[in-house]
């Protein structure tokens, strides 16, 4: 049985500009000691689907479907059954460790109450475990930094201070939401490999969100691709980095600057994300689609089985996609720009990159 | 009242980014503030409000020096408001229409209100703008400046100016706006900073246009919605202020009047029996507080618009 | 913290020379001078006047007697319009009074403040939000001059409750209209700065993160948001404690109160420049006392500010 398994699950958020969709039927399950990847651009609604496993969405979201957890539906459950799931069952680490951490709390008293919570244990217990913790995530003078603030530490360091603190009720699932976007590309490398070794000491599963195709390669067993709140393509990440059966997926692979490459230009998606407030009839992708026929933008493509343990959501021919056989010219999309339509105006949660929506995220501040 | 110094802080770094997704972020705002039906129903009183300032001498019957002396001495039972005798809001406890007083303390209050303002956000966005741009040591004294005026107790020093040098017109004017200049540069100055490395303010400076020019012609035009909202909800303030001190009797003298001496007025004779003397200058007081205080809210959401 | 404190003590003590200075030069600069009447004195007489205050003399050797007084003495002089009072005494007389009275508004607005808009934001776009909302907008538009008034006409007037005015300390009664006069319109700002700011917290990525941790929503707000929400609040108190020390001679001169502002005022009209200028400099150091509290308190609370 799965560890965790998502049903349908979708994520409205109602703001003053209208009601953005930002995640719409997404089905996927989690083995235990499994590492998933959902890989999409800023907007996907990769991290929304994160946040309403935990119930963790904005005051103005709202989450329907079924989250199962060990045999338990837990979306949209009371407050006392997902606390005690929180950070004991499912633990999580975000993007951001400058924000992410307590500002006004030493690292001590924030990694301590996790425990003394959960655990039951006395504050000075509950310190000496953070500290073997910060020990584990490999911090240098874990000792004496567990007095510190969190300001008085780097980027990196925060972020294992985060992955310390998720991980001191030793939980079965850990989602981690870009966990290393924020740091330099250094740092990016020293976390995955920490978390890589902390997942097989653990034995925990873990969830990796991103938008990094080279941290998902070298790091998951499945991968799962987001456009528009829905997934696109899923499978083992070997295959589907080799023969991606999705437009959306190659389009991803072929951005991928490459040292061999030939010629100047860098390959890209051309166009915009959709505006989740008023999201296309048919398949989202479709206007940015070189495989696109007619029945894309009024049908949506279902997510279908085409291989052992592969399915994607796209009407265009395998066999075309795989052959990269284009049937339409996108001459008329210039790179980089929205059109958002004339006379709305586009409400910020509903754009790329809008964390929670009501909330502020990177692109607002 | 007051104004949330972080929330102008926010309207100042959204408003000093790029181009918001290459719209003129006006053409958003005025939609937002058109569907804010606070912002709306604020401007349709302020309009009424001043309509009744400038137009209300005509409908007047009675002019505001006038002594009616059929009701003087008996005002409680005969300067009611009355329709007959030409006295809508009733008489003061002199006999004198408050109608006719009313739409002068109306045109008075506005008048130091609006100039007040003006002068406060002149002053300060100059102020700032000038110690943004300049930057360095001068920026640092002037900026200390500021913090060393602001633990001072203005309202006992704005008195004290006025005790001194006569309780007339243009003091308080000068005075009131003088006084509240400075949360103003302290924004503008903020906002300065992070425009003075943009590309344009670079290019100004390339081609040797002198920094005089730059601050004025480049800098200013940019803080343009920050100093709009700003002077939108100083306006109240510099209308509460007045009051205050005329309330004190301290403020604008006979024969003017202003709301705050009116207030003053109705609240000392009020246990006479003459209720419509504080009744009717209060009520212009607080709905036209209330419409300065929701447009300038209104102008600050659309322009900065959060999703609370 | 220490070398912080001292650091703002090196700021505040000269801002309050330079305010003692700076009125002096202006009471100086006035036309007239403080003896001038309606009626005119005889030339002789304003020469012995001035003489006997010490007027005559270079103005820099009068500042200096003048702040040598204050700082050596506590004392601020005789005061020019009756003779036989020193405005040392003018102020002792007030003074209790006046900080009786502020002080339990200023608790009650901060307290009443902080607690509508923490239950605000709490329920945010509930019932009790609309509430709060509705009460700190009204009450906005209700300085102390307003309310003093309104409270007069219901409790005094209508119901016969409260005493129209006066003081006493024994008897809370006196206490009640001026401290809710003085404070509501304080408690209105409080509450909507307290308002967005915890709407703010609450949405901020490290509540999140203490959300994930599994800890109830209660304990997330004693223990992650409230502090960072009450720092806007914090540095809104300086200016709230001056504005209400100024709101005090409003209250004063309607209630009959007998604090510092009735002296003020009457000094006011009276042209008695000492007095004022006595009362402008106690409020001022005390305004740049408090001050210093609130910088001490914000440090304090925010690990980020660097001693």
């Amino acid at each position: 049985m799965a560890l965790l398994e998502l049903h349908d699950l979708s994520v409205r958020f109602a703001t003053n500009d209208g009601e953005v969709q930002a995640v719409n039927e997404v089905s996927l399950s989690i083995d235990a000691g499994e590492t998933l990847g959902i890989v999409g651009e800023s907007g996907s609604g990769k991290s929304q689907l994160s946040f309403a496993v935990m119930g963790l969405l904005a005051r103005n979201g709202r989450a329907s479907g079924r989250v199962v957890f060990d045999g338990q539906d837990i979306l949209n459950a009371r407050a006392k059954v997902l606390n005690h799931i929180r950070a004991e069952k499912i633990a999580m680490i975000f993007q951001d460790p400058m924000t992410s951490l307590n500002p006004y709390m030493r690292v001590a008293d924030q990694m301590a109450e996790v425990l003394m919570l959960h655990k039951g244990m006395g504050k000075r217990q509950a310190v000496a475990e953070a500290v073997q913790m910060l020990d584990a995530v490999r911090i240098p003078d874990a000792k004496g930094r567990v007095r510190l603030y969190p300001h008085e530490f780097s980027g990196g360091m925060r972020q294992r201070v985060m992955i310390a603190m998720a991980l001191l009720c030793r939980p079965q699932l850990l989602i981690a939401d870009e966990p290393t976007t924020a740091l330099d590309v250094t740092v990016q490398a020293q976390i995955m490999t920490l978390l890589a070794d902390l997942q097989r000491e653990f034995g925990m599963a873990m969830v990796l969100i991103t938008h990094d195709l080279g941290v998902v390669a070298g790091s998951c067993e499945r991968v799962a691709v987001m456009y528009g709140g829905r997934i696109r393509e899923t499978g083992p990440v070997g295959p589907l980095f080799h023969d991606p059966a999705h437009p959306y997926t190659q389009g991803l692979l072929a951005a991928i600057p490459r040292i061999d490459q030939q010629g100047d230009t860098l390959s890209v998606i051309p166009g915009a994300p959709p505006n989740m407030t008023h999201p296309p009839a048919g398949c989202a992708f479709e206007p940015r689609c070189p495989y696109r026929r007619a029945d894309c933008a009024s049908l949506r493509p279902p997510l279908e089985d085409f291989a052992p343990a592969r399915a994607r959501a796209c009407f265009a021919p395998l066999a075309d996609v795989r052959a990269h056989r284009h049937n339409a010219r996108l001459d008329d999309l210039e790179t980089g720009t929205r059109a958002p339509s004339r006379d709305e105006p586009v409400p910020r949660a509903a754009l790329a990159g809008a964390g929670m929506a009501g909330t502020p995220s990177k692109v607002d501040e | 009242m007051v104004i949330e110094e972080r929330k102008m802080q926010s309207l100042a770094a959204r408003l000093s980014q790029d181009e918001v997704r290459g719209r003129s972020p006006w053409a958003d705002a005025r939609k937002r503030f058109v569907r804010n039906k606070a912002a709306m129903a604020g401007l349709i009183i302020l309009i009424l409000v001043g309509l009744f300032a400038l137009l209300g001498e005509y409908v007047a019957a009675w002019s505001n020096d006038e002594l009616d002396f059929t009701v003087m001495g008996q005002v409680a039972q005969m300067g009611m408001p009355s329709l007959q005798n030409g006295h809508y809001f009733g008489t003061d406890d002199l006999g004198r229409d408050l109608f006719a007083r009313t739409v002068q303390g109306t045109q008075i209050s506005l008048m130091v209100g609006i100039v007040g303002a003006a002068i406060a956000v002149v002053v300060g966005t100059l102020y700032g703008a000038t110690a943004g741009y300049v930057g360095g040591r001068t920026d640092q004294f002037m900026m200390r400046a500021v913090d060393i005026l602001m633990s001072i107790p203005y309202m006992f020093v704005l008195i004290l100016l006025l005790v001194m040098f006569g309780r007339s017109m243009s003091m308080l004017f000068l005075g009131i706006g003088l006084i509240s200049w400075l949360d103003m540069s302290r924004i503008v100055r903020g906002q300065t900073l992070s425009l003075k490395n943009r590309e344009f303010i670079e290019a100004a400076r390339a081609i040797g246009v002198p920094a005089w020019k730059i601050v004025l012609r480049h800098v200013v035009p940019n803080l343009l919605g920050v100093v709009a909202v700003y002077a939108t909800l100083l306006v109240p303030l510099m209308i509460l202020t007045e009051s205050f001190i005329s309330f004190l009797g301290l403020g604008v003298q006979e024969p003017l009047t202003s709301w705050g001496a009116l207030i003053s007025e109705g609240a000392g004779t009020m246990n006479y029996g003459t209720l419509w003397q504080l009744a009717f200058p209060l009520f212009f007081f607080v709905i036209t507080l209330f419409g300065f205080f929701f447009v300038g809210d209104g102008l600050r959401d659309a322009l900065d618009p959060k999703d609370r | 913290m220490f070398a912080y404190i001292m650091r703002r003590l090196a700021v505040a003590i000269p801002t309050l020379l330079l305010l003692i200075v700076f009125s002096f030069v202006l009471m100086h600069m006035a036309p007239g001078g403080p003896f001038t009447q309606e009626r005119a004195l005889p030339p002789q007489v304003i020469a012995n006047l001035n003489a006997k205050y010490g007027l005559d003399q270079p103005l820099w050797r009068q500042i200096a007697s003048y702040l040598w007084g204050i700082v050596a003495n506590f004392d601020f002089g005789p005061s020019f319009v009756y003779p036989d009072r020193t405005v040392n005494q003018l102020i002792a007389a007030g003074f209790p009074v006046t900080l009786t009275y502020g002080t339990l508004s200023f608790i009650a607005a901060v307290v009443v403040g902080v607690g509508l808009g923490v239950v605000a934001a709490i329920w945010h776009n509930g019932f009790l939000d609309y509430l709060a909302v509705g009460i700190s907008i009204g009450a906005q538009v209700l300085p102390n001059f307003v309310m003093a008034p309104i409270l007069v006409l219901v409790f005094t007037l209508w119901y016969r409750m409260l005493p129209g005015g006066g003081w006493s300390f024994e008897d809370p009664s006196y206490w009640i209209m001026p401290v809710i006069a003085l404070g509501t319109s304080y408690m209105a700002s409080i509450a909507r700065i307290t308002r967005s700011s915890m709407l703010e917290v609450l949405g901020s990525n490290h509540i999140r993160t203490a959300r994930a941790k599994g800890m109830p929503e209660h304990r997330v707000i004693l223990r992650h948001a409230l502090k960072p929400a009450l720092l806007p609040v914090i540095s809104y108190l300086g200016p709230v404690f001056v504005s209400m020390i100024t709101g005090s001679v409003v209250i004063d001169v309607y209630f009959s109160t007998g604090g510092i502002g009735k002296a003020f005022v009457d000094s006011a009209l009276n042209r008695d420049y000492a007095v004022m200028m006595g009362v402008t400099i106690l409020v001022g150091a005390l305004t740049i006392l408090f001050n210093l509290v609130v910088d001490i308190l914000y440090a304090w609370i925010d690990p980020k500010i660097r001693y």
